[in-house]
């Protein structure tokens, strides 16, 4: 791998751009396929970049091999995408286990809580913190299918703004913290301000996999199991 | 560090002036314990980041990676039950691998 590749590469990562990272096993050279522009050794026709762009939206690495070339060993697409996001509202006790759990799986995490004596660096060192309004906040962080969103508050005031933002946007996963009981009020709340089932289906509540969890931990390791599971297409999410 | 920051290591040990291999699952067969895509950097002083399996391979790969280092050259290795090599680092999980090791200018 030339060095100038590498670098490239680091600095889109760096920057947060999706980047494929081409290689040619016949010759070893390798080029750098962006959501708009190629560079690197070799240049890539039409109908090739389409594949390998199609591969970076589904997040999908692997070999391609040339139909016109049997003999050929093909390319090698590895994609190198942003890393999927974690945005919990409520900087509580869960949600210091939370975090630390979910940046080990790959997550990048931002914790949203007005209330200035929990969302603190001292707390949640080394997080991304945001002092908005919930849903002023998780707006801000725009979600899209990579992002997975939780709500810890407990707080209707806090919680129900966010989940409506939440349930209306691309997000994969939202998940909000309660019993059966305060689940089913807070469905009561969200159909009164005009929401459908199939919105509110989408909620995971009680949150999280049915593990017996007692303390914050076991529950942040029970969330992170169900985020896992749905987003991997696993039955065990639902 | 996480998982997904494999390069930067390597990065990290070439700008110390290290020798630096990055190998590559490029494709798998069966219940191959990482997928396509996972790496691992090796330096030349055996040192390690990342995995290109459960633990069965790596020392081979470290192996093969040391040639790479030494020569330049881009290897190809193949590790499976039916491979030759299965009697001293075949995969315990009965999957295949194929594994990518280039040398990092």
């Amino acid at each position: 791998m030339k060095r100038a590749i590498l670098d490239r590469l680091l600095k889109a990562k760096a920057e947060k751009l999706p980047v494929a990272l081409v290689t040619d096993l016949n010759s070893g050279l390798q080029s750098l396929v962006f959501e708009e522009g190629v560079h690197g050794e070799f240049g890539l026709d039409e109908i090739t970049l389409i594949a390998i762009r199609g591969r970076l939206h589904q997040d999908r690495s692997g070999l391609m091999t040339d139909p016109q070339d049997e003999e050929g060993m093909g390319l090698f697409v590895q994609v190198h995408n942003p890393p999927v996001r974690l945005l919990i509202v409520g900087a509580v006790h869960i949600a210091q286990a939370l975090a630390p759990l979910a940046r080990m799986t790959g997550y990048e995490v931002t914790v949203i809580d007005p209330r200035g004596a929990f969302a603190t660096a001292e707390r949640f060192p080394g997080v991304a913190l945001s002092d908005a309004w919930p849903d002023e906040g998780l707006a801000a962080l725009k979600p899209d299918r990579r992002t997975a969103i939780v709500m810890l508050t407990h707080d209707p005031k806090l919680d129900d703004p966010a989940l409506i933002l939440a349930l209306r946007s691309d997000a994969f996963y939202v998940g909000a913290l309660g019993s059966k009981r305060t689940h089913a009020s807070r469905l009561d709340r969200l159909r009164e301000m005009g929401l459908t089932e199939a919105e509110t289906a989408r909620i995971h509540a009680p949150v999280g996999l049915d593990i017996g969890a007692v303390t914050p931990a076991e529950i942040a390791l029970s969330i992170m199991a169900q985020v896992t599971a749905v987003r991997r297409g696993e039955p065990a999410g639902v | 560090m996480t998982t997904e920051n494999i390069l930067e290591q390597a990065a990290s040990w070439r700008a110390e002036g290290r020798k630096v291999a990055v190998a590559t699952v490029i494709a798998t067969w069966g219940s191959s314990p990482r997928p396509v895509g996972s790496q691992m950097a090796v330096n030349e002083a055996g040192g390690m980041a990342g995995s290109v399996s459960g633990g069965c391979i790596e020392g081979a790969v470290v192996h093969e990676a040391q040639k790479t280092m030494a020569d330049g050259e881009p290897r190809m290795l193949s590790f499976g039950v039916t491979n030759e090599m299965a009697w001293e680092v075949g995969l315990a999980c009965g999957g295949q691998v194929q594994v990518y090791v280039e040398a990092v200018e």
